[in-house]
């Protein structure tokens, strides 16, 4: 099957690299385990010495995120009625009683919210420049591209105090309208770049044929183009999304309220006395694993994804 | 001279071509569809920063909006330039700087270069190695504090098995000696795969026949590795670095969940001191100034950096 040939590496050397590859992926691999094995424990096994690897899964953890809970005396736990679900029995069987639902529900609704609004509208923005810029002559084409990169380069922490100020004028601050507006304008470059290296590789007799054949240019485009570039488009807005969703320093510094995302909340979950390191993993876990999801969804498109389509393989 | 007429027909017909239909024409569409997002950019980007400019300027404090504001000159940007808090800050991101890119194009490239002897199931273990890269790194860095716990964290767990000492003899994020560290390893733990991606990508760009020509020339794989592979390698290296340079000069979200700069100052990089200056203090006329001048370095190192770019590939 495969012919001979004297630069192929032997089989010795493939079974060597083979298990350096492998080990360092267990060891890299090992922390998101780890937090994901965190969330199923209880308590005290998530900070036992030393560390524990095998242990008795619990929801426990997942219980803590979605709710709070006050501590209750043994008397008044037993003068009270049965549970009435498995959950409150979880937390009951802890000597603590549910005061009502946490807010990460909540979080966790704004980040998708958020999310999916700054994607959609970046790729939507984003295609229509992209298709501009991939085949109509621009005056200053190739500035106002390396202006559109350039926007990226900004240090968020800068560009935040104008913006800080800018959005409280205009009543944006700690919104949903505000934040999916400010991701967009971060993600529209992304988007612009890696869209406009997809329309380059669709070739342009498509369009010229449909044209020829009568459609006007807007029908030529959506109607031959679109398809055309449409698993481009989808890898370029799970790209936005995955920057939106893990976006951290412009949602820490203009939501506080309302509108805040997951990333800034999840670190501040605390449990009853001291942080409870189960509910933050379980939160972290459903947070994450999404994301992980794309990756392995993306893996073909990865390197485009993240080098703004310098790199296309 | 034919060539060129031809040319210029065929550029030309199109055009023509989609005048006869109706519609609108080929640079309405182009303008249509090009302005929300210069548009959006504009009001978005360059506003703000025009902004920035403009408040650099003044002594204005965004918790003060009513106190007179007071036009200062170039005060901010020299008082900036002389405080040694500052420097000290530009060289703890120096430090951050220097040593995550070391570490992420010697690690990063070594493991490219061992995926690309393309033993089997390489594709599965490239997925798995680039997982920690796509994750949000605030809520990752969080949980870093956790690992980095003496005794009860793996990370401090594991390095005392191997070291043979006690986990609780060291702290990773309490130490003065040791924080700088802490981040420098999360972060090439966070984002080695990208270096490597971009390697494997460059790897996989050489032509094998450039090999073999070599091996009849009985180039010792040595010499083949530091003739073809590292040169014709070197410019997909260098892209990486410039990404990473520019992500990590503006890093904010990781750093800030595992250490908030401290212990003291030690890991304190210029964007949480921007941020305290900005945010903590609300001196906005200071931290706009400061703002300007980190902008200025990113993009007058960037450009430097690209222009040394170009001059590698074109050889």
């Amino acid at each position: 099957m495969s012919s001979y040939s004297i630069t192929a590496p032997s089989s010795r050397q493939k079974w060597i690299a083979g298990t350096i590859v492998i080990l360092y992926a267990l060891i890299t691999i090992t922390p998101l385990v780890w937090i994901i094995a965190t969330g199923f424990k209880s308590g005290p096994d998530s900070i036992s010495y030393p560390p524990k690897v095998l242990f008795q899964p619990t929801l426990e953890g997942y219980v803590n995120l979605f709710t709070t809970r006050t501590r209750a005396n043994a008397e008044d736990l037993a003068a009270m009625p049965p549970p009435e679900t498995w959950y409150e029995q979880v937390v009951r069987d802890n000597g603590m009683v549910i005061a009502g639902p946490s807010r990460y529900g909540e979080r966790f609704l704004n980040s998708v919210i958020i999310g999916f609004g700054s994607t959609f509208l970046s790729v939507f923005l984003g295609t229509l420049a992209a298709y501009a810029f991939s085949r109509f002559k621009i005056p200053l084409k190739d500035d106002l591209l390396f202006f559109i990169l350039s926007t990226r380069m900004m240090p968020p922490i800068a560009v935040a105090i104008p913006i800080f100020l800018m959005f409280r004028t205009l009543g944006l601050s700690d919104t949903h309208l505000g934040m999916i507006l400010l991701y967009t304008a971060v993600n529209i470059s992304l988007a612009v770049w890696l869209l406009k290296g997809f329309i380059d590789e669709i070739p342009r007799e498509y369009e010229e044929a449909a044209l020829i054949d009568g459609y006007t240019r807007f029908q030529a485009f959506y109607k031959v183009v679109l398809p055309q570039a449409a698993t481009g488009i989808a890898s370029t807005a799970i790209f936005c999304l995955i920057f939106a969703w893990n976006e951290y320093a412009f949602a820490v510094l203009l939501t506080s309220g309302t509108a805040q995302t997951a990333p800034p909340f999840i670190p501040t979950i605390i449990g009853v006395g001291g942080k409870d390191w189960p509910a933050v993993a379980a939160g972290a876990t459903l947070f994450l694993l999404p994301v992980m999801v794309f990756t392995i969804l993306l893996r073909k498109h990865l390197l485009r994804g993240i080098t703004f389509g310098a790199v296309r393989k | 001279m034919l060539n060129t007429m031809t040319e210029r027909v065929a550029k030309v017909t199109p055009l023509a071509a989609v005048r006869r239909i109706r519609g609108l024409s080929d640079r309405t569409i182009a303008w249509i569809f090009v302005a929300p997002t210069i548009f959006l950019l504009l009001a978005i980007n360059i506003f703000p920063l025009v902004w920035t400019i403009r408040l650099s300027l003044t002594n204005y404090r965004a918790n003060q909006p009513n106190r007179p504001l007071q036009w200062v000159g170039l005060d901010n940007y020299r008082r900036i330039l002389n405080d040694s808090d500052i420097w000290n800050t530009m060289q703890v991101t120096a430090h951050f700087l220097i040593w995550t890119i070391v570490l992420q194009v010697l690690i990063g490239f070594t493991l490219a270069w061992l995926i690309n002897r393309k033993f089997k199931g390489n594709d599965l273990w490239t997925t798995i190695i680039v997982l920690p890269m796509m994750l949000s790194p605030a809520v990752v860095g969080n949980f870093w504090t956790f690992f980095y716990q003496p005794q009860i964290g793996i990370f401090n767990y594991v390095v005392a098995f191997f070291a043979g000492a006690d986990p609780s003899s060291f702290t990773m994020i309490g130490s003065v000696d040791l924080a700088p560290w802490s981040i420098v390893i999360v972060d090439t733990w966070m984002w080695t795969p990208f270096v490597m991606l971009i390697c494997l990508a460059g790897l996989r760009s050489i032509p094998s026949y450039i090999y073999e020509a070599a091996a009849i020339d009985r180039a010792s794989s040595w010499r083949q590795f530091w003739t073809i592979t590292i040169p014709m390698v070197m410019p997909f290296l260098m892209l990486a670095v410039l990404f990473r340079g520019i992500e990590n000069f503006k890093m904010f979200d990781l750093v800030v969940q595992l250490t908030g700069g401290g212990p003291g100052s030690t890991t304190e990089l210029t964007s949480i001191n921007l941020k305290r200056e900005a945010f903590e203090k609300w001196r906005t006329g200071y931290a706009s100034a400061y703002a300007i001048i980190l902008f200025v370095t990113v993009f007058g190192l960037a450009s430097i950096y690209v222009k040394a770019l170009n001059k590698v590939k074109e050889r």
